[in-house]
């Protein structure tokens, strides 16, 4: 059990109480330049979910071409101008900006700013009992980095020569040569810029993340009484502190490419009738700079949606999350991994087939603790007395998004196999499934769980399971035919395959995906008018609307700036005390001292009441009472 | 007026939704006393079975009877290991995601909420986590081994007797070069010697160069390995072909290689599939602008004996195009009129000058 180290943290903070502001301050410093984390959070909630309506919009557009290729679309004319063809088609180019676009905006924009951004900032002060981050400003610096950094990328979508358009990856040349495109004008220009915003943002916030988790945890959380949330938020800091500045600068090295005539990623070129004079350089360095972030950058994007599962499905099934330490030590050792593995996305690119050896072996061992993952979940699930609330079936869901997509990453992952499957629809099902829908419904599952003490209202429950089944279907109608395709050996960001008589087929196959996406895309808009007409009109929501034993849920019901009236609860257990034998219910706050539950304690914990009493948190546990 | 007539519909939709949402609520709130916590909590326990069992049931429905539309025949010797590789890892990974599926969702049918019960507490045991690290890792090792061994095998250099064929991509078409029937070798080539017509940026001071001829189609011999030396003039590109499980990018300013055997020729091939007007194609898988969907090459695999023939039938790029034999360097231009079969007596003035020189090549 996870109770041992019992008084570590016991004299470390002294939290005043000078800074709670009830209502204090006016509009601009409570909604808009606010330095509370709720606040914060929630701006990154409502423009995260501002461009995952745009990013899915987008993927409906190519949806289009790709399921209906004769139809014609001039009816999108108004939205599209001269973007669809006079013969009623998307232009073959938006085509390619449509898709990179809808990676960039889904992969940073919504499952990066939207999902870290908005959970980590409103579960790590709340879940930790602090009364906010290390540095509010710094958080709220964050927010508004972003924010500019999306009002740049949301201008670029609205260019004449259109947004960068050289998929989300922008490899060079073909993302520094403006004549080898026109989204590689200034369109990519904006997203350079826009990208270092982002890349700011994300490190403002990490760097206060993980300071706040260090440094900020109430008396008696120690780390091994943290909810698995906050463990999966602190890795997920890390990663993003140590592999953004990577991408930081391979976007550098590629601006002076683009603008001041370096060659870092350029040689031998000869485009539009000229030879240009770059010698030297090599597109495989960008691959490399660019991986050693975009790996890291799936797990930045999974780890939080797991963290919110764990702690959703353990709730939910009441019972304990099973093997917690597994569970820490799997998010440890995928973080390790996570930083050398990038070169799997490189196999077929020119690199040293030697390196492709490495690359395999490491790829393949990052299996072993995402299975265990997987199986944890799973036997959490037994023998449990499972509750399916909006949120828990959206982390049943994630589970099993996260097994579909992520047995396919074993043929990925292995070279000789990858050869075929290399950039064909295999790929795009595999992430799509695995850090796509999986991350996209554990942001789901958070909102839905989290909405109470976000907002004090409940969301309607009917229509959250609606959304759940519509969703759940949808997404495993849109991704598993892709397997097939993939299979086959289809291209991906191909605008069309008919010029192929080897891909002349299955036109069928993406007729149904593309409906099932418009359906998919369709049934969000439940969940919108759900979420903002709840914010309003939802039931008030008790104090603890899932019986949950962390520290979130003895705030207030709509916790003010400093979170908890008067002293931060201390916290004596771990937050898993589901269904405990003994007990009189079956769920036992991570606030209740051994020494009030001695008839559910198990044998080692009796022991830790002589510590509880000798620690001087006795005194607060007796300013509860009165 | 259409438009019109379509949006109010709309908002008419929206708005009886938005009432029998409300009308649900208001019924809820009257009832909901009555019926208890977690009331049609079961019917999802229901539902993940027949989503369940309907999945299962359609992937293996589709996997069964649509087996041929979705697996390419293969036709390279690395190709048959790959897939078979590929198909091992397919039933280790069926069986496995088949299993934890079905247990999951049973699991979720299993123990739905029932007020009377009470989960157990269960929080870990470390013989269920080692097992469950241990036979995973098993199996990955094995994969992995295999799998290395035929990259390896894939990767390892070409043999000296390989047929040398250079394939360039540029936006948005392929071409290939074949070093020439006479020396076998492929000229030395420098981008900056690019131009209309000298599309190859072919250095025609390098006397291998002179045989060397253009194709717009991909020959290859059957049964004999092939080394494809890949490069790109203006931005990525990538070799993909499907039937040879082939992929390989295409990259400015290095050379890329991938070598393989084919094992069945178009003819073979056509009469494999039925098809008379089967096709070999090649494709490229790496984004490289907006006709990147459209960078189709044709690809003939001949008989060894007839891909001999079609390639002495071949004219050497500078037989075509006799004017850059300026370019050639004096001493050197009998050599490249041998080589590349332009007829002597047409430059009788240029040979008479090198004569004697191109006796000591």
């Amino acid at each position: 059990m996870a109770t041992v180290d019992l008084h570590t943290q016991a004299d470390v903070h002294h939290h005043d109480d000078h800074d709670h502001e009830h209502g204090h301050g006016n509009f601009w410093t409570n909604y808009i330049f606010s330095q509370d984390h709720k606040v914060i959070a929630k701006q990154f909630l409502i423009t995260g979910m501002f461009w995952a309506l745009i990013g899915g919009t987008m993927s409906v557009l190519f949806r289009l071409q790709l399921g209906f290729p004769d139809a014609d679309l001039t009816w999108l004319k108004p939205l599209l101008g001269e973007w669809i063809t006079p013969q009623g088609k998307i232009d073959t180019e938006f085509y390619l900006a449509l898709v990179t676009m809808h990676g960039t905006i889904m992969v940073f924009f919504v499952l990066t700013a939207g999902l870290s951004g908005t959970f980590s900032n409103f579960l790590i002060p709340l879940q930790i009992g602090a009364r906010d981050m290390a540095s509010g400003f710094m958080n709220m610096l964050s927010y508004w980095f972003f924010f500019l950094s999306g009002v740049i990328m949301f201008i670029s979508i609205f260019l004449s020569t259109g947004p960068a358009s050289g998929g989300w990856t922008i490899y060079p040349p073909l993302s520094a040569l403006p004549q080898a495109m026109s989204g590689s004008g200034l369109g990519m220009t904006l997203w350079l810029v826009a990208m270092a915003l982002f890349i700011v943002s994300s490190l403002l916030g990490g760097i206060n993340y993980i300071t706040t988790i260090i440094n900020m945890r109430t008396n008696g959380m120690s780390f091994s009484r943290l909810p698995l949330t906050i463990w999966a938020f602190f890795f997920t800091a890390i990663i993003g502190l140590l592999s953004f500045p990577v991408l930081f600068a391979a976007a550098l090295l590629l601006i002076f490419d683009r603008s001041m005539g370096t060659s870092f990623y350029l040689s031998d070129i000869y485009i539009n009738g000229e030879a240009l004079p770059n010698q030297g350089g090599s597109p495989i360095l960008f691959q490399h700079l660019f991986w050693f972030l975009g790996h890291p950058e799936v797990y930045i994007v999974i780890l939080p949606s797991l963290g919110i599962t764990s702690e959703i499905i353990a709730t939910n099934s009441r019972k304990p999350i099973f093997g917690y330490k597994a569970m820490v030590g799997s998010i440890l050792f995928i973080t390790i991994l996570s930083f050398v593995v990038w070169a799997h996305h490189m196999f077929v690119t020119g690199m040293n087939p030697f390196l492709g050896s490495i690359f395999t072996l490491l790829t393949l061992i990052i299996a072993v603790p995402s299975a265990v993952k997987i199986f944890n979940y799973v036997t959490t699930l037994w023998k449990g007395n499972i509750i399916f609330t909006p949120a828990m079936l959206f982390s049943i869901g994630l589970v099993s998004f996260f097994l579909s997509g992520g047995i396919t990453g074993i043929f990925l992952g292995n070279s000789a196999v990858d050869i075929q499957l290399h950039d064909t629809y295999f790929v795009v099902a595999h992430f799509h499934l695995v850090m796509g829908a999986a991350s996209f419904f554990g942001m789901l599952a958070g909102v839905y769980h989290w909405f109470p003490k976000m907002f004090g209202r409940m969301m309607d429950d009917r229509l959250g399971k609606i959304h759940f089944w519509f969703s759940f279907v949808g997404v495993y109608l849109v991704f598993f035919p892709m397997h097939y395709i993939g299979i086959a050996g289809f291209p991906r960001r191909y605008y069309s395959w008919t010029n192929f008589e080897t891909f002349n087929s299955f036109a069928d196959l993406n007729m149904l995906v593309s409906v099932a996406a418009i359906l998919t895309l369709a049934a969000q808009f439940i969940f919108l008018f759900n979420f903002f007409y709840s914010m309003f009109r939802g039931k008030a929501a008790p104090a603890n609307p899932w019986k949950s034993n962390a520290l979130e849920w003895t705030t207030p019901r709509n916790p003010g700036h400093g979170n908890w009236v008067g002293e931060i609860p201390t916290v004596y257990r771990w937050p898993y005390d589901y269904s405990k034998p003994g007990a009189k219910d079956d769920y036992i706050p991570q606030t209740v001292p051994y020494s009030e539950t001695p008839e559910s304690n198990l044998p080692h914990e009796n022991d830790l009441i002589k510590l509880e009493m000798e620690d001087k948190n006795a005194i607060v546990v007796d300013d509860k009472k009165h | 007026m259409m438009s019109l007539i379509i949006g109010l519909g709309v908002v008419l939709v929206l708005f009886i939704l938005y009432m029998i949402f409300r009308i649900g609520n208001l019924v809820g709130l009257v009832k909901g006393s009555k019926e208890g916590e977690h009331a049609g909590n079961d019917m999802h326990g229901y539902l993940f079975m027949v989503f369940m069992v309907l999945g299962l049931g359609l992937f293996g429905w589709y996997s069964y009877t649509h087996f041929d539309s979705y697996v390419l025949p293969v036709a390279s010797e690395h190709g048959a290991i790959t897939d078979g590789l590929f198909w091992v890892t397919m039933w280790i990974t069926i069986i496995a995601f088949g299993l934890i599926s079905i247990v999951m969702f049973w699991f979720t049918y299993k123990y739905r909420y029932n007020a009377n019960r009470r989960a157990t507490f269960y929080p870990d045991s470390h013989k269920l986590e080692i097992i469950w690290t241990v036979i995973p890792a098993i199996v990955l090792a094995l994969l992995i081994f295999r799998g290395l061994r035929v990259w390896n095998d894939i990767t390892s250099p070409a043999s000296e007797d390989a047929e040398i064929v250079e394939l360039i991509g540029q936006q948005f078409a392929w071409t290939a070069r074949y070093p020439g029937v006479k020396d076998k070798q492929l000229g030395e080539v420098n981008y900056k010697l690019i131009d209309a017509v000298n599309e190859f940026g072919l250095d025609l001071t390098d006397k291998n160069s002179f045989d060397d001829f253009k194709s717009l189609e991909l020959h290859l011999p059957k049964g004999k390995e092939v080394l494809l030396k890949i490069r790109a003039k203006d931005v990525l590109h990538s070799v993909f072909l499907p039937h040879f499980r082939v992929k390989m990018d295409a990259v400015p300013g290095m050379y890329t290689n991938f070598k393989f055997v084919a094992t069945k020729s178009t003819q073979d091939m056509r009469n494999e599939t039925g098809n008379p007007d089967f096709n070999y194609e090649m494709a490229c898988t790496e984004i490289c602008g907006k006709g990147h969907f459209s960078m189709r090459f044709l690809v003939v695999v001949d008989e060894p004996e007839d891909y001999e023939k079609w390639k002495a039938a071949q004219e050497p790029w500078l037989k075509q195009n006799p004017e850059y034999l300026t370019k050639v360097p004096s001493a050197l231009r009998e050599v490249a009129m041998i080589k590349s079969g332009i007829p002597v007596e047409s430059e009788a003035g240029v040979s008479a000058t090198t004569q004697t020189v191109s006796i000591s090549n």
